[in-house]
């Protein structure tokens, strides 16, 4: 057997690595302009320029503009950022521990979990870790994401269940706990059907620079343990079988990615309500545009997750002047038509 | 030299018996080994078993082992469609439990595995828009390229052409002999396995059910017994065995 042309691999990868480092740099540059666009936009607008000025040197800039930024935009523009980024990674990883292209956050019923928490809250007052006045809402909305993980990881366990099954089971507890949530909205009173409705819509306005640095931490110590496992993880869309001959340990791996995923997204969806689009969409588009490395596609993931987000910020204030959408719809309305875009005009196959 | 020996090895799944009380002789680096047998025979769960995927009774001895991990396991194909390059996907067999970074002698390794195979103009192409028997290839290569000493085939030949099959199974030939590798391949047709093995074993129901030199092992009476077919094996004008169906 003869071949011509295998020397030429390592150009050939330089330059797939070189596009992708291309690619990642492109999106991080928006990303910066997204975000300073948000700071910008919002009953009181502002040039970038001074946007830029008041960020660099905050001592230089009227008290006004100082406090509009920093203390009321800067806390709403980062958790779209960062929650962006918690989301995308979350259903990124989902997709590849399940091997399933529908896996994320909202899919798997943990959002749903999360908001049968808080609505639990804001009905009928029950705090399911009685000791936080301040945060009832979110740590109801919490425990509840992490008991449906939890679920969910369990049933992982047990012999004989695919990935499907689990795909499945995630859908099943979305239809249960919807259910569940329409009973509470039965129950309660006008006011709270009215509040249990606005937190499942997904809403920034919701953030506070606490919740901020929360969600700040877990993303900086989850980031870090999955990408130590680039290698692992990308290998797990080879399918079990070809992963396991390169030496995985998928049970490990498995537990190990679901845990911190879990914390990821359930973090991210005590603090901002239902987002179903971000979890899906964030890891596909990048997918699309890095391929498989996860090398390039966690961050690549991280940085699409957090553009669309902070792009729906945008766009939910600048729709109707004067109104602030909530951010779940308007990532919806904006974003799945330009996603279906995305996956019918590709020629090759992206899953 | 690195060698392999089964001693009473057993695996099940879930409860049922898949496979007991294996033994084998000492199978030796520089052989190329058949490991023949019915379908559902366990041919692959004692891949796994041997690779470490399984627990069970009995022991699988390697011995004389030089590298960390030596053995190298390609499993059947399984129909994945990842957005992955050919080149990736072999570099990612090499780099498993490595750095993130990719040094130049991994690309080297890559290279050179791809050339072996003759798969070099292949390395753009994703790995999901292949043929069976290209993405075959790429399986082989992904077990390659980790450099084992001892390298567990499960048939790598099943969706190649007549001229793969042979280009294929004479590089493991010449690797085993160059490199003093054992290659142990689970493969259907006898004819090759006459042609290629030094030596096979014959697995049916879960137990061994013969071993040793490929010439004493495919015989007329083990193709009745095992694969209930009536054959003869005869020499051909040129001196080589070859196995004739009546």
């Amino acid at each position: 057997m003869t071949d011509i042309g295998a020397a030429e691999g390592r150009d050939f990868y330089r330059l797939l690595v070189l596009r992708r480092q291309a690619i990642l740099a492109a999106l991080t540059v928006l990303l910066v302009l997204s975000f300073c666009a948000d700071l910008a936009l919002g009953p009181a607008r502002y040039g970038l320029g001074q946007v830029v000025g008041a960020l660099l040197s905050p001592g230089s800039v009227d008290d006004q503009l100082r406090v509009i930024l920093w203390d009321i935009r800067m806390p709403v523009a980062l958790t779209a950022v960062i929650v962006g980024a918690s989301l995308s990674i979350a259903g990124l990883q989902m997709q590849t521990i399940l091997n399933n292209p529908l896996a994320s956050p909202f899919t798997l019923g943990i959002s749903a979990g999360a908001g049968f928490g808080a609505a639990l809250a804001l009905a009928f007052g029950v705090a399911l870790f009685p000791f936080a006045v301040d945060y009832v809402i979110p740590i109801n909305a919490f425990l509840m994401a992490m008991l449906t993980s939890l679920a969910i990881y369990g049933l992982s366990l047990r012999r004989g269940v695919s990935s499907e099954t689990i795909v499945l089971l995630g859908i099943a507890l979305v239809f249960i706990f919807n259910a569940l949530m329409s009973l509470i909205q039965f129950f309660a009173s006008q006011q709270a059907v009215a509040a249990v409705v606005f937190w499942t819509m997904g809403s920034l306005t919701k953030a506070t620079w606490p919740k901020v640095w929360i969600s700040v931490a877990i993303l900086a110590a989850a980031a870090p343990l999955l990408a130590r496992r680039g290698w692992s993880l990308t290998s797990m869309r080879l399918g079990d079988a070809k992963a396991e001959s390169m030496g995985v340990n998928l049970r490990t791996l498995r537990l190990e990615v679901l845990v911190i995923v879990s914390l990821l997204a359930s973090v991210s969806v005590s603090f901002v309500g239902t987002i179903g689009f971000i979890g899906l969409v964030g890891p596909h588009v990048a997918r699309m545009l890095l391929g498989e490395d996860q090398r390039f596609l966690l961050p690549g993931a991280a940085l699409s997750g957090a553009l669309i987000l902070s792009l729906g910020s945008i766009l939910s204030k600048i729709i109707i002047p004067g109104t602030v959408i909530p951010i779940g719809i308007v990532t919806s309305i904006v974003g799945i038509p330009f996603f279906l875009y995305l996956i019918l005009s590709r020629r090759s196959q992206s899953w | 030299m690195v060698t392999l020996r089964l001693e009473g090895v057993g695996a099940s799944y879930g409860g049922r018996e898949v496979l007991s009380g294996i033994s084998t002789p000492v199978l030796e680096g520089g052989q190329v080994v058949a490991l023949l047998g019915p379908n559902a025979a366990g041919k692959s769960t004692l891949f796994r078993r041997i690779f470490g995927l399984l627990r069970g009774p009995g022991e699988v001895r390697i011995e004389g082992a030089t590298v960390p991990r030596p053995v190298a396991y390609m499993p059947q194909d399984n129909g994945a469609r990842p957005v992955l390059t050919v080149y990736e996907a072999v570099l990612l067999a090499r780099m498993q439990g490595r750095r993130l970074k990719v040094d130049p002698e991994d690309h080297a390794e890559v290279e050179r595995v791809m050339g072996l195979l003759s798969i070099g103009h292949l390395r753009a192409r994703n790995v999901g828009d292949l043929s069976g028997g290209q993405r075959q290839m790429v399986g082989a290569a992904q077990a390659l390229v980790q450099n084992p000493q001892i390298l567990l085939m499960d048939e790598p030949t099943s969706a190649l052409d007549l001229s793969r099959q042979i280009g294929l199974l004479t590089l493991l030939r010449r690797l085993a002999r160059e490199q003093g590798l054992l290659i142990v391949v689970a493969i259907h047709d006898l004819g090759h396995a006459l042609r290629f093995a030094d030596a096979c074993l014959v697995i049916e129901g879960g137990r061994l059910a013969a071993s040793g030199p490929t010439s004493e092992v495919i015989t007329p009476e083990m193709l009745r017994r095992v694969f209930d077919v009536d054959a003869r094996v005869e020499e051909c004008s040129r001196g080589r065995l070859q196995l004739i169906v009546d």
